[in-house]
């Protein structure tokens, strides 16, 4: 066990963690933060992404511990004052989302994409989303609605 | 009483409404299997074969239970007694099938890589995992067999033995002078084709969560099923809880796409287990444990011939099928290359028609559907080959199929079906206009005169299919062992809302926003005052769930019925209130009118609640319940086309662009309707170029993860051109059709036909898919000078 302190969402964290457990069961797991979800087990997938420092990560890739110290924000996290995220709204416009399981990372993915390159073309957005598989959109509606983010 | 004289409510019908499922799924609120916990739960893991074909000699379980965290570790063997059936098969197609026995646990003998063999239950998902691999399996290892066609040889290894052959059934269907025909024909074209296993990849992994209360015997089980109803009268006969005991909710659930239109061994065994231990069970797979228990799709080997005049109007169409089932027969196994059947004359008028399909065991992942189940791979075959008979007479494909359309509806086809309505001239030029076709065959000619290396290539996809499963005789005909009907039921609440209880299941597909259209445009409600209730066996007891596109025109027309059952009764109400005779009440969009006043149906609902003042003998409660079993499938059709480039110096294929245009009948919501064709598009665009569920001889699944399996991103697809005709269904009040599987049914002959089209001058007349650089690079070295 090793202890470890983090924010999530503005939160902090205070946590006796086993130095095998991955990121995303912690935050599922330990804290019921289940908007993050699992969808490989390869890292392939995406699904599982979240902020650390500002940036995305796939939740999966990295261990608790190594997020020590860091400010995590996940999909609970990203609407402010009880209104949601512009993406969140635009994904909903576009009708970005089907089932919604890749949702949460594909949102996030987005974000972080945003604020590195705040009005990409339609190509830039389509290789940020390389590491985020959706199955339902074919990922029309979602490029379409980080477009409309970044106008 | 008084009352607006119309309400005024947004047109509902036909409206592209954002959906109301979105908000808690973009805010990470949904409820997914996997969320669930409960005090005392034990997690499952799963011992599997790592051998394709072996004999269990020894199953040594105490190395696991010796292990802190665990609980219990059973082998098959020890855990045999908990079944009273076999896993379920719910389509076995011929008197003479051989169906397997297929217990959640392999005793004797395992069947395929992913065959389970032991079962471990824990205190943590970690445990578990770490015990799984502390069993000792004592396993003799047999010869095996994976490809269909050489399980059919003399000398193939035996996936059962007890049957002495590998074949699993044949099932024809024949109609017409065939022979005749094909004697007589002018031309005649014979093709091969390979439909390649696809892994359905629904991004949320398979789960199930069980809850008992052992004193009762009561079980309430979470699972990720697109098929409740279903699972829970086949679960109960596998483990014999009663059903009703047993009640299954599928909350969330993150995609299916047939995979998760199915009943699992893991299902059964996470019951099982709650059962035997009076504890909470939860299973998740892995995505590679995926890869190796949850079924794959397609995997036929097709032969189809076309007889035609030398003008090329087709007489006659012949297809023989080899279907891989894998190593056993899951909930619709053998019944998939069925629901193509019919199809394989596709949107043209033949007269004589033979199918012939065998199934074959091999030792391999079971298959079942997968988007478009049947019904890609009939398209897949008729298209190609139509584009070959252009080929072989000198013609251009557009004019082949123009000589070939059915052109009056209702239209019964040679195979023995009706097609409700259609107009495929009208998608065709829709198509062809909106692709710019003269002009890309313009550029496709002087770039062949340049000698450009890179072929440009144009696929047509001018397909018909059947969906809205289905009449429930037909059904019964082809030994299909449940109904076609689907079931709504409408609850006016005293204050002002509507609660529909749907027994359609969704899983992505916009359930509750399509319904609360329907009803809101029927009831005139808001849209937001209605609420859609779906999933859960305990609050919707009758349904018959969601698959081969049948949610709307089954479940979607049910509702419709239901509602017409509201304003019957409301209609007798508003009457009394109104104190005139009924026949004087004209009802319009939630207000009944009377010669001088109007009442709401809102307001009829309140004083059906209160039952102050009802017409004598009227029960209480305005409430309605329909059971609508459609008379005919319902038959979308369209045209896609395909633009693809391919560099024959390296093999790669692009795709430029993909026009679709789509007639589905009726649309409720056309921002629904296009997502569901955009994911269809993908996935049968992914079959065409990338992906392919490979074993090597010893049936190794090569492709065992989602590294070595390529799930396209969104840099491998163009951005989709839709387009709509619309020909609404005659056989349904609302006139819809379906739209859940058009694109993956098209879309695999439109890219390989544009393939071909790019190669063919080439001398190149077949790649098989997926059409990889390599293959196609292959391909024209072969033909090289
Ligand atoms: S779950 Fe993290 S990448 Fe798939
Ligand atoms: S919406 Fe279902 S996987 Fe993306």
């Amino acid at each position: 066990m090793r202890s470890v302190s983090f924010t999530v969402n503005g939160v902090a964290h205070e946590l006796e963690l086993e130095p095998r457990e991955l990121l995303v069961y912690v935050l599922r797991e330990r804290l019921g933060l289940t908007g993050t979800v699992v969808g490989c087990d390869t890292s392939s997938c995406g699904a599982c992404t979240v902020l650390l420092d500002g940036e995305s990560v796939k939740a999966c890739t990295i261990l608790g511990v190594q997020a020590d110290g860091a400010a995590i924000t996940t999909i609970e996290g990203l609407a402010e004052n009880g209104s949601l995220h512009p993406l969140q709204e635009l994904f909903h416009e576009h009708h970005a989302l089907q089932c919604g399981y890749c949702t949460s990372g594909m949102v996030l993915a987005a974000v972080s994409l945003l604020a590195e390159n705040p009005s990409p073309t339609s190509d830039e957005i389509r290789h940020a989303l390389e590491g985020n598989i959706c199955r339902c959109t074919g990922y029309q509606n979602i490029v379409d609605a980080i477009e409309a983010a970044a106008r | 009483m008084s009352a607006p004289a119309e309400l005024e409510i947004a047109p509902t019908i036909g409206a592209p409404v954002a959906r109301k499922e979105d908000k808690k799924l973009l805010q990470g609120q949904a409820q997914w299997v996997d969320n669930m916990e409960h005090p005392g739960m034990v997690f499952l893991g799963v011992v599997r074969s790592p051998y394709a074909h072996a004999r269990i000699k020894n199953v040594n379980v105490d190395p696991a239970l010796a292990h802190a965290g665990v609980v219990a570790a059973w082998s098959g063997a020890d855990i045999a007694d908990e079944w009273h059936a076999s896993l379920p098969c719910a389509w076995i197609p011929t008197e003479d099938t051989n169906a397997p026995e297929h217990k959640p646990i392999a005793v004797d003998k395992a069947r395929y890589v992913g065959d389970a063999v032991a079962v471990i239950a824990a205190t943590s998902r970690g445990t578990a995992e770490d015990a799984v691999e502390l069993v000792e399996v004592d396993y003799e290892e047999l010869p095996c067999v994976v490809d269909a066609v050489a399980a059919l040889s003399e000398d193939a290894p035996l996936v059962h033995d007890e049957f002495g052959t590998n074949r699993c059934y044949t099932w024809t269907l024949e109609a017409g002078e065939v022979d005749r025909l094909f004697a007589e024909a002018a031309v005649t074209v014979k093709e091969r084709y390979r439909q390649n296993r696809l892994i359905p990849n629904a991004i949320e992994p398979r789960a199930v969560f069980v809850i008992p209360v052992p004193a009762n015997g009561e079980f309430t089980l979470w699972s990720t099923t697109q098929v409740p109803h279903i699972a829970r009268v086949t679960l109960s006969g596998v483990t014999g809880v009663p059903e009703t005991k047993l009640r299954v909710i599928a909350p969330d659930v993150g995609g299916g796409f047939g995979s998760k239109l199915n009943v699992y061994a893991e299902e059964a065994l996470a019951l099982a287990i709650a059962r035997r231990l009076g504890r909470a069970v939860k299973w998740t797979e892995t995505r590679s444990e995926g890869y190796v228990s949850t079924i794959h799709g397609r995997d036929q080997i097709q032969e189809i011939e076309l007889a035609a005049t030398a003008e090329g109007k087709i007489t006659a169409v012949r297809t023989r099928l080899t279907v891989g089932m894998g190593a056993y027969l899951q909930l619709v196994t053998p019944g998939i290359p069925l629901l193509g059947a019919w199809l394989y004359g596709g949107c043209y008028d033949v007269a004589g028609y033979s199918f012939e399909c065998t199934g074959v065991f091999t030792n391999t992942v079971p298959t079942d559907a997968y988007r478009g189940a049947g019904r890609p791979e009939a398209t897949y075959a008729i298209e190609r080959a139509v584009d070959a008979l252009a080929r072989e007479i000198g013609k251009d494909p557009v004019e082949v199929r123009r000589l070939n359309f059915i052109r009056e509806f209702p239209a019964p086809i040679a195979s023995g079906l009706t097609i409700d309505s259609g107009d495929y001239d009208a998608s065709l030029d829709l198509a062809l206009e909106k692709v710019g076709y003269d002009d890309l065959r313009g550029e496709q000619r002087s770039r062949r005169a340049a000698g450009d290396s890179k072929r440009l290539g144009i696929g047509l996809s001018t397909y018909v299919e059947m969906c809205g499963l289905a009449p429930s005789a037909i059904l019964g005909a082809i030994r299909y062992s449940a109904g076609g009907w689907e079931a709504a039921t409408i609850r006016c609440l005293p204050a002002g809302t509507a609660q529909v209880l749907s027994g359609a299941t969704p899983h992505g597909q916009g359930h509750e926003t399509a319904w609360s259209q329907i009803v809101a445009d029927r009831l005139g409600y808001e849209f937001d005052e209605v609420e859609v209730l779906h999933g859960d066996t305990a609050v919707i007891p009758l349904g018959m769930d969601t698959y081969g596109s049948r949610s709307l025109a089954v479940g979607g027309v049910a509702l419709y019925h239901a509602a017409d059952r509201i304003i019957e009764k409301a209609r007798k109400i508003a009457a009394h209130i109104l104190e005139v005779d009924e026949t004087a009440v004209d009802y319009s969009r939630g207000v009944f009118h009377g010669p001088g006043a109007s009442v709401t149906l809102k307001e009829v609902a309140f004083a059906a609640w209160t039952a102050h003042n009802l017409p004598e003998g009227l029960e209480p409660g305005l409430e309605a319940t329909f059971v609508y079993d459609p008379p005919n499938f319902s038959w979308p059709s369209g045209a896609h086309v395909a633009i693809v480039e391919i560099d024959t110096e390296t093999g790669a294929v692009e795709l430029l662009r993909y026009i679709a245009v789509d007639d589905v009948g009726t649309v409720i919501n056309p921002t629904i309707v296009e997502g569901q064709i955009h994911g269809g598009i993908a996935q049968g665009v992914a079959q065409a170029l990338y992906e392919d569920a490979i074993y090597d001889d010893d049936g190794n699944l090569l492709t065992s993860n989602m590294l070595t399996y390529l799930v396209p991103s969104a840099t491998e697809f163009p951005r989709w051109e839709l387009y709509r005709t619309e020909t609404p269904s005659p056989t349904n009040p609302l006139g819809v059709k379906g739209v859940g599987e058009t694109g993956a049914i098209a879309a695999p002959a439109a890219v390989m036909n544009a393939v071909v089209d790019a190669l063919s001058d080439d001398g190149i007349t077949e790649i098989t898919m997926p059409a990889t650089p390599e293959r196609i690079w292959r391909a024209l070295e072969e033909v090289r000078p």
